[in-house]
């Protein structure tokens, strides 16, 4: 019986730092981690004593890619925290900025990260030289999101407009509307990314997950909703704690999420799509269904579909709210402090991203939970691993390391969020 | 023909939001791209071209005994090193440990503290090896780094201005916001390089570009005093994104109880 050993010492193309171990005996795994090294950083321990107004600058310094998940999960979780809910247009332009982060993350990961997996390429950089078109596409695309939360936010990484109880200066009319011919121009882009990537080859694999994401009675959720699965979790988020369970194993610098009756689950674009493809605008719809996908997807190499489809979900949501924008008189609501505690959870390109915290009759930070998306796929992406070798046994090494390698990137894990993740070995006796 | 210039890229603890920069460069990636041999930048790529390289980019600060040897081999591997952000320049965010017990933070964070192998202090890249110039901010400016990039290159000072985000404002023409507003605000003091992104937004700059050059924290925190500042309060202020950064550091410690 002849063993083998995939080791892949340090993933790339994710963000953040990883590895990936899996171990084989003969034709079956023994064992599969996918080791997070990336550094801790202790954010739910120094966010303790800070005042809230605070909060989502800090909050953001977790992830540069996704840094409006973290002010927007923080934000809502105090705005719960002190009883207070932010309506009309302050609410429209925090979708607005969502949807400016979903199409810069989504773009990156598609293009440059994920995509050169499908055609073997090491980097985009070398598929712009047989794609050029492709590839310029995508960098017009992911401009024009960046252009979103730039405006909006005041720069592309860690914006600074950003603030409990709305924004501290929010923009005209006259100010967002040469966005819209460049969301517009985009948009139809989007639409080509989408048949782009619907036609590369896919690995035959399914699987059958727990699909976790939130879910909102009128929208493709962005900020709110309740948290919703395909095996019938139907829970207010302030339930999380009651559902979810975090384990800290001893290859991860990340704790392990689960579902407290079932086990793994799988969040991000995937789990969306089909918890709420009914809410998806009839655009995004039928680009879906042109690329060869149906309203459920249990694939999670055609992630990369789906993240097409949201991006271009992404900018026909843009330029509504946009077109129906209305300057609200004041850049955000006042709100008063109190001893309480205070839940948010948003929809982050990865996932959901579960925020709580507990404040002192000052608004300072008594304790504070947050619970990223990738921590939460990671023993799913572990499964698939163990599902994925096994029927690829075949390839020889350098071939299954990259396609374990492809496998982990469907989830697009980001290592340091996870830490506030990724190396691969695969170990063959 | 001579060989490009190799560059690489190097990550330590950090939100990867300063690389990230550069592959936010979507005018300028391909340019770039083709006059540098992008060598080792894992981010970006799965390809991996052995040093030595010309330039190296380094994101994050030191914070485990494992990445306290890696920079050696960074640093070995380099003919020019340049740090690029808060975590590499002055320690990060995650230097607010440095002024508490490590131990109690990871008991808060983590269930099983002894999985976790952690340095006390969360240091810049200059306490551990030379670096050859300091690229501040968080994030850093990516026309300034396409600047240093360039300069770098071509064996050139680079031109990112020492002075305070102060001058920025006058130049946007931004009404100060500490004068017609009361907002406390960390301008005086903090390097430039953002184009005074918070004032031009309505609020008080926090300093994540760190200290300008020679900053006189002390005249500030009396103006903040007389504006009704509390100790607590001023210790926040200087206590942020660059905490470790001695000019903030110092006057942090100075109101301290």
């Amino acid at each position: 019986m002849k063993n083998r050993t995939i080791k892949v010492e340090y993933l790339a193309r994710v963000e953040g730092e990883g590895a990936l171990f899996v171990k084989l005996k003969g034709d079956e795994v023994v064992d599969v981690k996918l080791k997070i090294f990336e550094p801790p950083r202790f954010f739910e321990a120094f966010l303790r004593g800070r005042h809230f107004s605070e909060v989502p600058d800090i909050t953001a310094r977790i992830c540069g890619i996704c840094p409006i998940a973290y002010q927007m999960s923080s934000i809502h979780a105090i705005e719960n925290a002190f009883g207070v809910k932010v309506e009309g247009a302050l609410r429209a332009l925090r979708r607005l900025i969502y949807c400016g982060e979903w199409i810069e993350s989504h773009v990156l990961h598609v293009a440059m990260l994920h995509a050169p997996d499908f055609l073997g390429y090491a980097d985009a950089l070398q598929m712009a030289k047989d794609h050029p078109e492709i590839v310029q596409l995508a960098l017009r695309l992911k401009k024009a999101g960046n252009a979103i939360v730039a405006l909006l936010g005041g720069r592309e990484i860690h914006p600074v407009n950003v603030r409990v109880g709305g924004f501290y200066r929010v923009p005209t009319r006259r100010e967002l509307a040469p966005l819209l011919e460049q969301l517009k121009t985009a948009r139809d882009e989007a639409a080509t990314l989408v048949r782009f990537v619907g036609g590369l080859e896919f690995p035959d694999f399914e699987r059958d997950y727990e699909f976790v994401a939130l879910r909102h009675e009128s929208e493709y959720p962005f900020n709110e909703g309740r948290l919703v699965s395909n095996q019938g979790l139907d829970i207010d988020i302030s339930q999380y704690d009651a559902h979810f369970v975090e384990e800290h194993v001893e290859h991860s610098n990340a704790l392990q999420s689960t579902l407290k009756a079932r086990g793994a689950y799988f969040v991000g674009p995937l789990a969306r799509y089909n918890l709420n493809f009914d809410k998806l605008s009839p655009l995004a719809k039928s680009a879906a269904s042109a690329a060869g996908l149906t309203h459920t997807c249990n694939n999670p190499f055609k992630s990369i579909i789906v993240r097409a489809v949201e991006t271009l979900y992404a900018f026909d949501e843009a330029i509504r709210i946009i077109e129906n924008y209305e300057m609200p008189e004041r850049a955000a609501i006042d709100l008063e402090p109190q001893s309480a505690t205070g839940y948010g959870c948003t929809e982050a390109p990865r996932g959901i991203c579960f925020h709580r915290y507990k404040f002192d009759e000052q608004g300072l930070v008594a304790d504070a939970k947050i619970v990223p998306p990738t921590s939460q796929n990671q023993q799913t992406i572990e499964q698939d691993l163990r599902a994925f070798v096994p029927a690829h046994i075949a390839l020889d090494q350098n071939e299954l390391t990259w396609r374990c390698e492809q496998a982990v990137r469907n989830y697009d894990p980001c290592i340091s969020c996870a830490t506030h993740f990724l190396r691969l070995e695969i170990e063959r006796e | 023909m001579h060989a490009k210039p190799k560059l690489a890229v190097w990550k330590f603890a950090s939100c990867d939001g300063c690389q990230l920069s550069l592959l936010d460069c979507e005018d300028e990636l391909l340019a770039v791209a083709a006059e540098i041999e992008i060598a080792n930048f894992p981010e970006a790529s799965r390809a991996v071209v052995r040093g030595p390289y010309d330039l190296s980019l380094v994101e994050g600060s030191i914070t485990t005994p494992h990445d306290a040897e890696r920079i050696h081999q960074v640093r070995r591997a380099s003919k020019r090193l340049v740090t690029i952000g808060a975590c590499a320049t002055a320690g990060g965010i995650q230097a607010l440990r440095n002024f508490k017990d490590a131990r109690e933070f990871i008991s808060i964070v983590y269930a099983t503290p002894d999985y976790i192998h952690t340095l006390n202090k969360s240091t810049p890249i200059s306490d551990h090896v030379f670096v050859d110039f300091e690229l501040q901010g968080c994030p850093i400016n990516k026309t300034q780094l396409i600047e240093v990039i360039s300069a770098f290159l071509n064996n050139r000072k680079p031109n990112t201005p020492p002075h305070s985000v102060c001058i920025e404002c006058k130049r946007r023409n931004n009404v100060c916001v500490m004068v017609a507003r009361g907002t406390p605000c960390l301008g005086p003091v903090t390097h430039a390089g953002c184009d005074a992104l918070c004032p031009s937004y309505h609020r008080g700059c926090y300093g994540c570009f760190g200290p300008m050059e020679s900053p006189n924290t002390r005249a500030l925190s009396t103006q903040f005093a007389k504006m009704g500042v509390q100790d607590m309060e001023l210790v926040r202020l200087f206590r942020g994104i660059n905490a470790y950064a001695e000019p903030f550091r110092k006057e942090s410690e100075a109101h301290e109880k």
